[in-house]
Formats: structure tokens, C-alpha cells, sequence
């Protein structure tokens, strides 16, 4: 609800000049209850949920917003007219205020990050393929809506004419991207193929006997993981994927089904009816991209997104903006995660100096000793505005807790989670000498540290508190039997309480946090993050296997972007040996990894010699290699050659490269096949770059592609165009059908023939090559599992580094303190290498910037007398945090309470009860079990 | 705290407790957010349960799992809806399966003991993730566990081997070895959960802890008769000290 008006200075130091348009709501004082809303009398079509659903004047913009609290748009009957103010009237903690104006404001920041998004392409416009005249024709984004459960339908999919399911559905690719028609794209939006396979696999969740048929051009599965999910989706029962332009051809007036006419090799052109038509939308830019570049003063590219340096991607052209997400060209959600992170390291090196310098510690009062007491139990039971008093006899369950054992105190409140109320628990604590807390209100996943907070205030340790859902797991699901929600309500907070009577007070302790990173891998990703770390102010061990840095962009000299990646490496690899805290080990081997986040110790053997280096974090950015294939003649004939050595050698102006009268490139080999189901991402955009690099050496040169699908994504689109404009050949191959090479001569000259079945032609191709490129698969690097076996990470099933999670943590493992970037992590182009390499640099910070780190709790812990040394607890745990010690008495299991995350699948796997999750232990949990059933 | 951390104990414990059901909510199986794929773990437990609930004659419908994320709202209701439905046509534990309630409290507290020695002798399945449907349903055969249930072993010391060296004692992690210097001993067959330690403790020259299959362990030998009289080369030396 703030637009930024006006932006001076420099990095540095800006001046950003701000709006804020009016909430109408007082945010400190809404909780989100959601009463307003209810009462509100106006009814329009809710932008979030795609107009398909109705809203109100005050609503939540959605169930996940941040915050979460309502505000009031211009369709309010009091905005607008001077009527109504029901809102006011019915919120019972007089958060409405009609007063509010717009408020200027002037902010002053070192750095600005644009993360502005994309417009959904919109084919309303022009109405392409029926879209707004049409009611069963919607988009993506429409569909996505449909799918959601908070979305119009709750998460029924019905289509908009008749609210029925519909049985058979059609997607439609690329619709406003690869094409060069006015209005449309040139550039490929890059995830909407992952997406499309996606909705399909969720179509088919929700009805299994959905129908639902893909119309697509390639299908670009580039990413990581992207070509089994693809098979997945492929291999739902019902599920087609057809290789077709198409046109919608009408609607039939009955049923409103649509008809879409497309054709097959086999068939032929055919016609076929689908009860709901999705249009792939590609992604364009922001709607306010203009602006916004002129207001921060930054350039836009061709395509109006925002324009980067490939070796800076997230550099805008002004000093100290830089840009993430979606503004830098269609990207996916890891990659947006990662160039946020990597965007914040750039911030943090611009601004380091003053690191630190705005942050406030808190204090608590020093905490009570009460373990000893018997329990004494205060229960705060929250009406949650009307959420839970409407339904459940709040003064009743009060009433009712009072007799609960060891409960001394209990009472109502209007909003627990409101600062007054959260206040008032404070205060009673310490009136009432309380020494554990209950509050009957909602999730703990959103209040639950709140609370715990509100009993640190009171000189409580903060695990002496529990929380009873009594409106997600009772008023909300109950709304029409009062009493048995009532009855409801008082079980879960009698269990609650038994709970709380049994908690233990915990420690969270802090482990100091070594300030060094040790960085394993020297090429662009390596050297990249190291650079920032050191930029960032600390000290970085650069450990690499070679002798020279660099990893394998030593042997690229130039990319589609039109990068010079020699003179890049090597002012890189200067610039690297000149910071004075990048410590670089070449000719190196870790021989050892012990340690956990904040504390690691490695030991390096290199031309140094020995090392025992102490770091708080490691990067992994080992990179990866290239397949050597046996197909195709490779290794015999030395007119075959991988596309890396074709670059080499068109770099070194080989005769036999450049002066080639005819050239041939083989895409996929040795990936997205049986053994190595992936698709190597990089080799599509080589074959192009390579092709028209060639070209540009020798415009007479014959040359053909042959390719499965082109993976040319992004806005590598438009060389691929450019690349068939200058007449390179490009030639389909199906997988089971691939091309065959037979060294020859014809007519007295060598060559090497190759011969190819294109599907579209349908007949055999026979080509007389003088030089065949292969685009060999990127394959993990050897030393991937050793790695991951020092460092106790895991691997994904194609061998690669395996992330934390795929969007929420792609640069970090599951094991704390140990990240990764650059082609270990997956086959990726130098800039995305280089985003990713600044992402995780960021992630390093955020843990290096901190004297400590904290860890929790509720970790496990092992009750040595009890503990008959089975292993069971140590092959259940996926993070190694248990180990087999020597005792007096034995082998026993211990936990390295730093590395355990505390799932608690030893606890069920323990046949002793000798290993206890603290804070979840069998004790507790059984005494809520018991307590379920009233005494 | 994840789906895997559920007990078969805690479940078994509802069920004495006199649930009528017991439902299990883990996240979608291959879609952990973590890299632990607990909720395998969870499915196995469960699979196991439903077994033993077959043994004591409860309709294993009764534990019912299912796997969600946080957004399946309409799913989770339907799968909570359908399940209340189904308890309700089932009738109260116990009564709807015909079974007198003592009855079946003393067979749920049977096996309610056993817990410990499932979890050891089912230990790697407990903690397999397969990938197939039709594997899941061979997981725990009913003739498999049937037969784990019926040959159930016991410890139990021999009085006449017994050297009253406290190893066993020592280490069982139950402390169900009642025995001290020179007092033979005997396991506390209402403690022990017959995890083998002693059997593998127990000196090989002793040879005095006796695994038996299937049948209940003789009576223990009484508290008089515990006193070990040594034949050892000490004893025989200075008789007189006896």
C-alpha cells in the first residue's frame, strides 16, 4: 500500500520519498479476526482470486498475508458515498478509522532491491484463443486460483460457465511467448511448461478420471528434477501430450464446450471438443516496470525487463539498486530465491561498514527457578474477536479449566495475541506466581513464539508454555454445534494442561560462531562467493583440486549473452589472489571434515601442505564434468568432438572447425535418457552459440542441429531465432530413434555421414558431414560423494548435490552451516552460476554476521543407563546427529544436540525409551493421550 | 516433531484408553520438506498396528493414516468426515467386534508390552521407504506378524548356571534383574522387555541366560533359595569360610 514517489543520491546513500495510502485500519490494534469482513455489505469480483470469486470493501488480502490484517479498498460504501461505517460499529477492538490520509515519508537507505515481479501475460487484450468471449476459456493464473483451496471454489475445480467439474481438459502452450506477432513475446517465459505439468498432475489429484490433453511446442524440462516430474505427468492414465499448434475454433452453444483443431503426424488435422481450455500465459513485465525504471532511474532491456550485466545479473545500471526475481526475465522460484539472497549480498558488501549499527537487543528479566514447584497453571482461553466466542462457551471452558488439576489461575480474553492481552498474561504470571501458561486460541504455527516470548517477560522459561487450538481444531470446524464445540474445547485444553503440567524447562544455547568460510571449488561459483564473503568482511579459505583456479569456464571463451568468459576469469582469479581475505589453496584434497554450524574444522593438504582450517561455514561448489560418450563414434574418429571442444577449437581458429563445409550437432547425448534422467540445460543454448558464432566465421557453413526439444529458455530465445534465420538447420529426433553416423567416403572425400528421421517430414534425412559435435551430458563431479560424506550431506537421485528444499532453501543443505552453488548443485549457465554463488555468500552472512547461533531446545537426548546400544536410533536419523560412544559401560548412543532438528523418529524407533525427544517425550505426550478421555 | 515420531505405543495406549479410533495425519509421502521422510515411518508403524489389532480381533479400520499438506483443506475434512462416519457404524471399541471389554483391555496390555520387542525384531521394516503400493501391502504379512506374536521369546535365568556376577543386572536397560553379589538371578518378567541384553551379557562360560520360544518362563525360584553357594577354586580352598 506504499509507492515510492522519489529516489536521490547514491549508493550509499539514498533518499527514497514514499506514499502510503491510507489502510483504514489501525494495524497495531486489527487481529485479523475477520469480523468486518463478514459484516460488510459490499460484493465485487476479488482481483486475488482472478475476479472469479466475490469479495468485500474490508478484506484480507489473503489467507497468508503479511501482515495479517484487513484494510479497506475504494469500493467501500463510506469511501465512496459517506454511508454504511457497519465496520466500525461490529469491531470490537475499534481498529476502523475512516480519519486516516495518505502519509508522505522520506526513508534513508544505503542500498534499494527491486523485486517487483511480473505481469501475468494477459490474452484478454487481443482475446486470443476465445479468452473473455469464451466463459470456459481462462488461463493459468485462472486455473491456479481454481486449484487453490482458498481459492473461489475452496479448491473444487469448476469452470466458470455451469460451476460443473470439468471432465476434459486442454492446456495450451506458449501462449504470448516464442512469437514474434505484434502484442506477443519473443523470448520464452521459461517456467510455464513445469507449471502446465504441474496443474495437470493436481487436475488428476483432484479426479482421477480427468482427461487432460497438453497442445505444446518443446517441452522445456531444463531444470533440476523438471524431467521426472514431466514423466509423471506424461504417465497419469488419460493424460496427453500432443506436439501441436492449435486454434480454437468456436464454442459449442449447448454445453460451452470449446473446440480446438490441431494435428498430428498421424492423423493429421482433427478437431476435438474440451469442457475447459487453459492457456499457458507467459510471463511479462511488471506493469509499472516504466515507471519504476524511471523513478530509480535504471535501464529496461529490449523485452522491458530489467536490464543486467550476464556477469552482474543482479546489478541494475545505477550503483547500489539491484534487482531479483522475476524483474531480471522470466526466471522459476528457486532462481528468484536465490538472486533475493545473492541481491542481499550485494547489499551486504555496499554496506558492511555499517553492519550491525541499527540492531537492538533484547533483554528479558533473568529467569525464575521454579522446577522444583508442583505445577501451578494459568489458562488464558482467547475469544479470538467472534471466531471462537461465537461458536464456543468461552466463560464456560473457563469455568470448566478451573477444576483442572494443578490449574490456579484461569480466565478470558478478547484477543490473547493482542500487545495488551499478551501484557496481561505477563503480569498475571508474576501476580498469580504462575510457573506454566496455557492459551486456548489458535495455531501455534503463527503465535506460538509470541507466547513463548510473553513468558520470557514474565522471568519464565519460555518451554514452560503450551498452546491449545481451540479455533482451527474446533470453532472454525464447528461452527453449526455450539455445544459439542464447547465439548470439544474444554478436551483439547484439558490435554493441554496435562501437558503443561509435565514440561520441562529447556535450555536454548548458544554456540559461538567461527567467523571464517571455507569455500570447496575454485571455479566461477567458488570464486564468486568467496569474492563476496571476503566482500562482506570475512576471512574465506578458497580450497580447489587443481593446480590453477577457474573449473571449467577456463575452457569457454564466449556465451549467447556475447560474454568474454577467458577475460572475466581471469580479472576474477586477480582479483580473488589480491583480496587480502581470500586465502587460496591449489593442489588441494580435504582430508578431513569434523565440526557442525559455526565450528567446523577441515583439514587441506595442498602446495601449502597440511592445514587444519576453522570455519563457521562451508560453501560446497565443487562443479561438475562432461560425459565422455561412447556413441556416435566419439574417442575414434576425431571429427567427433563434444560441443566444448568445438567451442576450443573455433576459439583457436582450427582449420578443420572453421573452415567445415558442413557441420552437424547431436543434442542429448548421454542425458535424459534411462541412466541419466535429467537434462543437462546448458547444451541447447551451446549448440546455438556455437552454431552461430560459426556462422559469423564462415556464413557459407551448412549446419544442423538435431535435437529432442530446444531448451533455449528465457530470452535465449530470441538467438535461437536468430540462429534459424541464418539458416541453421533444426531437425527433431525422437529418443528411440536416433541419429546414425557412419564414417565414409563420397566421391572421394571423408565424411561422416549422418542419418536422421525427422518426425514432421516423416522420411529419412541423409547428411554428409565434415565435423559432428555432441552435446555430451554435464555430469556430477567425481569427488560429489566423498564430498557429501565429509560434510554429511546428501545427494539427489542424479548424483548431484541435493538442497535443503527445492524453493524455500535452494542454496543451503539440511545439515546447518554447509551450502552450495554453481553446477554441483545442477548443469547451469555462468550467470545463473553467478546468482546462485551471491545467494548462497548471502545465506554465509546471515549465518557468519551473528556471534552465536542458537540452538533449539527441543533436541533428543539419551538416558545412557537405559540405552542397550541396538543402532536403531542412529539409522533413523537422516542428519547423523547420534553417534556410538564408549562408556564404562559400553558402546552407548549419544546426541550431538547442535545437529539434531528434533523429528523425533528415533523416539519410535527406540526400543528402551532410553533416547527422549525433550519438549515431546513419551511422558508428555502420553498424559495428553490419557488426558483425551475425561477422568 | 514429525508423523514418525508417533509411537505404536501411543496408538496402542488410545486404544486402551477406549478410543473408538485413531486417526494419523502425516505430510504427502515424497514430499518432505526436510530429508527425513518420516512419514514412511509413520505408514509402516501404522501398517504394523493395523496387524496387531487383527491379532486381538479390533477391526483394524479403527487406525486409519493419510497423508496431506497444510492445503488440503477439503481433503482432510472429507478423509475426517468419512472416518467419524465409519466409527460411528462401528460401534463403540471392543463392543462393535463382540469382544468382552476385560477381555480385551488384558489383550491390548499384552501387547502393549511387546511394543519394545516389535520395534527390535520389526527394525528394518519400521524403517523402510518403498516405492510401490503393491510392496506396502506385503510389508507386514498377517501370517508374518501372526507368527512373531505366537513365538515370542522369553528370558529367563537359570538358577543352576547363575553365578551372580551382576553383568546382566548391570546392563539391562529396565532394570528388570533383581539379584545382587551372590544372590542369584532372576528377571522381572513384569519389567523385562525382552531385548536380549542379558542373554548377550551373560558370560559365555556361564551360559546362565536361557532364550525360550514361544512359551511362558518357568516360575522363579524363591526368594530363599537364592543364595549361590560357589564351587568356585576360592570356595573349595577355605571350606571353612563358607
Amino acid at each position: 500500500m506504499t509507492e515510492v514517489e522519489r529516489v536521490s543520491g547514491e549508493a550509499g546513500d539514498f533518499t527514497v520519498e514514499l506514499v502510503r495510502t491510507p489502510r483504514y485500519i489501525v494495524e497495531e490494534k486489527c487481529t485479523g479476526c475477520t469480523t468486518c469482513v463478514e459484516y460488510c455489505p459490499v460484493n465485487y469480483p476479488d482481483p486475488f482470486n482472478q475476479e472469479l470469486s466475490p469479495n468485500k470493501a474490508v478484506h484480507i488480502y489473503y489467507s497468508q498475508a503479511i501482515p495479517l490484517v484487513a484494510y479497506i479498498d475504494e469500493s467501500c460504501l463510506y469511501l465512496k458515498e459517506k454511508k454504511c461505517r457497519i465496520c466500525e460499529g461490529v469491531c470490537k477492538n475499534n481498529a476502523i478509522d475512516f480519519h486516516q490520509a495518505p502519509e508522505k515519508m522520506a526513508i534513508k537507505v544505503g542500498a534499494v532491491i527491486l523485486a517487483p515481479g511480473f505481469e501475468p501475460f494477459d490474452p484478454k487484450l487481443r482475446g486470443d484463443y476465445g479468452y473473455g468471449r469464451m466463459p470456459n476459456v481462462v488461463t493459468s493464473m485462472d486455473f491456479e486460483r481454481l486449484l487453490c483451496a482458498t481459492g473461489p471454489y475452496e479448491g473444487e475445480i469448476l469452470r466458470p460457465s455451469d460451476r460443473r467439474h470439468p471432465h476434459k481438459i486442454a492446456w495450451i502452450q506458449c501462449v504470448g511467448s516464442r512469437r514474434v506477432t505484434p502484442g506477443d513475446n519473443s523470448y520464452c517465459s521459461a517456467v510455464c511448461c513445469t507449471y502446465t505439468q504441474k496443474q495437470v498432475i493436481l487436475a488428476k489429484d483432484h479426479d482421477a478420471a480427468a482427461e487432460c490433453t497438453v497442445f505444446h511446442n518443446d517441452i522445456r524440462s531444463y531444470g533440476k528434477d523438471f524431467e521426472r516430474f514431466c514423466e509423471r505427468a506424461e504417465k497419469l492414465p488419460g493424460v496427453r501430450f500432443i506436439r501441436s499448434y492449435v486454434s480454437v475454433v468456436k464454442e459449442l452453444p449447448e454445453t460451452n464446450n470449446v473446440v480446438i483443431r490441431y494435428a498430428t503426424p498421424a492423423d493429421g488435422v482433427k478437431e476435438e471438443a474440451f469442457d475447459l481450455v487453459v492457456l499457458s500465459v507467459g510471463l511479462t513485465p511488471p506493469a509499472d516496470a516504466k515507471r519504476l525504471a524511471a523513478t530509480f532511474g535504471i535501464e529496461t532491456n529490449a523485452h522491458g525487463f530489467c536490464k543486467v550485466d550476464p556477469f552482474a545479473p543482479m546489478a541494475t545500471s545505477r550503483p547500489g539498486v539491484f534487482v531479483s526475481g522475476a524483474f531480471q526475465g522470466p526466471i522459476d522460484i528457486p532462481e528468484s530465491v536465490f538472486a533475493a539472497s545473492g541481491a542481499g549480498a550485494h547489499c551486504g558488501a555496499l554496506l558492511d561498514y555499517r553492519r550491525g549499527k541499527l540492531t537492538r537487543e533484547r533483554t528479558y528479566p533473568p529467569e525464575t527457578e521454579v522446577a522444583a514447584e508442583e505445577p501451578r497453571i494459568g489458562v488464558f482461553v482467547c475469544h479470538c474477536g467472534a471466531n471462537i466466542g461465537r461458536i464456543v462457551d468461552v466463560p464456560a471452558t473457563v469455568d470448566y479449566v478451573r477444576g483442572l488439576p494443578n490449574v490456579v489461575y484461569a480466565q478470558e480474553q478478547l484477543f490473547s495475541c493482542a500487545s495488551n492481552c499478551a501484557k496481561e498474561i505477563t503480569d498475571l504470571a508474576k501476580e498469580k506466581g504462575l510457573n506454566r501458561v496455557v492459551v486456548a486460541a489458535c495455531s501455534p504455527r503463527t503465535l506460538e513464539p509470541l507466547f513463548r516470548d510473553t513468558l520470557r517477560e514474565a522471568g519464565l522459561n519460555q518451554y514452560y508454555f503450551d498452546m491449545a487450538n481451540i479455533r482451527e481444531h474446533c470453532s472454525w470446524v464447528h461452527s453449526k454445534e455450539k455445544e459439542e464445540a464447547t465439548r470439544k474445547a474444554k478436551d483439547i485444553v484439558r490435554m493441554s494442561v496435562a501437558r503443561a503440567g509435565r514440561l520441562e524447562p529447556l535450555q536454548e544455547f548458544d554456540l559461538p560462531v567461527d567467523k571464517a568460510a571455507l569455500v570447496v571449488g575454485g571455479g566461477v561459483a567458488g570464486m564468486t562467493c568467496a569474492l563476496s564473503i571476503a566482500r562482506q568482511g570475512h576471512e574465506v579459505h578458497l580450497v580447489e583440486k587443481d593446480a590453477e583456479l577457474g573449473g571449467i569456464a577456463r575452457r569457454l571463451h564466449y556465451t549467447l549473452d556475447g560474454m568474454d568468459v577467458q577475460a572475466y576469469v581471469r580479472e576474477l582469479v586477480k582479483t580473488i589472489y589480491r583480496h587480502p581475505l581470500v586465502h587460496v589453496y591449489t593442489h588441494a584434497a580435504i582430508t578431513e571434515a569434523t565440526g557442525y554450524v559455526g565450528n567446523f574444522v577441515t583439514k587441506v593438504r595442498s602446495e601449502r601442505g597440511p592445514a587444519e582450517i576453522k570455519h563457521g561455514a562451508a560453501v560446497i561448489a565443487i562443479g561438475a564434468e562432461l560425459y565422455q560418450p561412447g556413441e556416435y563414434g566419439y574417442g575414434q574418429d576425431e571429427r567427433v568432438m563434444t560441443l566444448l571442444e568445438l567451442e576450443e577449437r573455433i576459439a583457436a581458429a582450427e582449420g578443420r572447425v572453421v573452415n567445415a563445409e558442413r557441420i552437424v550437432m547431436i543434442q542429448c547425448v548421454g542425458c535424459r535418457n534411462a541412466e541419466r534422467n535429467y537434462c543437462s540445460r546448458i547444451c541447447c543454448s551451446a549448440a546455438i552459440k556455437n552454431a552461430l558464432k560459426l556462422k559469423e566465421l564462415n556464413p557459407a557453413v551448412e549446419i544442423y542441429i538435431l535435437y529432442r526439444d530446444m531448451m533455449s529458455y528465457g530470452f535465449s530465445e530470441d538467438h535461437y531465432r536468430e540462429a534459424a534465420d541464418k539458416e541453421v538447420r533444426f531437425i527433431r529426433y525422437e529418443p528411440q530413434d536416433p541419429p546414425q553416423v557412419e564414417p565414409l567416403k563420397e566421391g572421394g572425400r571423408a565424411v561422416l555421414r549422418v542419418t536422421a528421421n525427422d518426425p514432421i517430414l516423416g522420411r529419412g534425412l541423409v547428411i554428409d558431414a565434415d565435423v559432428l559435435a555432441l552435446a555430451a551430458a554435464v555430469v556430477p563431479s567425481e569427488q560429489t560423494k566423498e564430498i557429501a560424506g565429509l560434510f554429511k550431506v546428501s545427494l539427489s537421485p542424479d548424483g548431484f548435490f541435493k538442497e535443503a528444499h527445492v524453493k524455500l532453501r535452494p542454496v543451503e543443505f539440511a545439515a546447518d552451516g554447509v551450502y552450495l552453488c554453481g553446477l554441483a548443485h545442477y548443469p547451469k549457465h555462468i550467470p545463473e552460476t553467478i546468482k546462485q554463488a551471491y545467494g548462497a555468500a548471502g545465506r554465509v552472512l546471515t549465518l557468519l554476521s551473528h556471534d552465536t547461533v542458537v540452538a533449539s531446545g527441543a533436541v533428543c537426548e539419551v538416558d545412557e543407563k537405559r540405552c542397550m546400544a541396538c543402532g536403531e536410533c542412529i539409522a533413523a536419523c537422516t542428519y547423523g546427529a547420534i553417534e556410538f560412544r564408549e562408556t564404562r559401560q559400553g558402546k552407548k548412543a549419544a546426541v550431538n544436540p547442535v545437529l539434531c532438528k528434533g523429528d523425533g523418529l528415533c523416539n519410535a524407533k527406540c526400543p528402551t525409551g532410553a533416547i527422549v525427544l525433550k519438549h515431546f517425550t513419551d511422558e508428555e505426550l502420553l498424559c495428553q493421550i490419557d488426558a483425551a478421555v475425561e477422568a | 516433531m514429525c508423523a514418525g515420531r508417533v509411537d505404536l505405543a501411543f496408538v496402542l495406549r488410545a486404544f486402551q484408553n477406549g478410543m473408538d479410533g485413531v486417526f494419523i495425519g502425516g505430510c504427502r509421502l515424497n514430499e518432505c520438506n526436510y530429508v527425513t521422510h518420516g512419514n514412511f515411518h509413520a505408514l509402516n508403524m501404522a501398517l504394523l498396528c493395523r496387524r496387531i489389532m487383527e491379532h486381538v480381533e479390533l477391526n483394524p479400520e479403527r487406525l486409519r493414516i493419510e497423508f496431506m499438506s497444510a492445503a488440503d483443506g477439503i481433503l482432510f475434512t472429507e478423509a475426517v468426515n468419512d472416518f467419524g462416519k465409519k466409527m460411528k457404524a462401528l460401534g463403540p471399541l471392543g463392543e462393535g467386534e463382540g469382544l468382552e471389554r476385560g477381555e480385551l483391555a488384558a489383550r491390548l496390555k499384552r501387547v502393549a508390552k511387546l511394543v519394545p520387542y516389535l520395534k527390535l525384531t520389526q527394525r528394518e521394516k519400521l524403517a523402510s521407504r518403498l516405492s510401490r503400493e503393491e510392496e506396502y501391502r506385503e510389508l507386514f504379512a498377517r501370517e508374518e506378524v501372526e507368527r512373531v506374536l505366537r513365538e515370542v521369546v522369553t528370558y529367563y535365568i537359570d538358577p543352576e548356571k547363575c553365578q551372580a556376577c551382576m553383568i546382566c543386572a548391570r546392563k539391562c536397560p529396565v532394570e528388570a534383574i533383581d539379584g545382587g553379589k551372590n544372590r542369584i538371578h532372576v528377571v522381572d518378567q513384569e519389567k523385562c522387555i525382552k531385548c536380549g541384553t542379558c542373554f548377550e551379557a551373560c558370560p559365555e562360560r556361564f551360559a546362565a541366560v536361557c532364550k525360550i520360544s514361544g512359551q511362558p518362563a518357568p516360575p522363579p525360584i524363591p526368594e530363599e533359595r537364592r543364595t549361590l553357594a560357589r564351587k568356585t577354586k576360592g570356595a573349595e580352598k577355605s571350606p571353612s569360610a563358607a
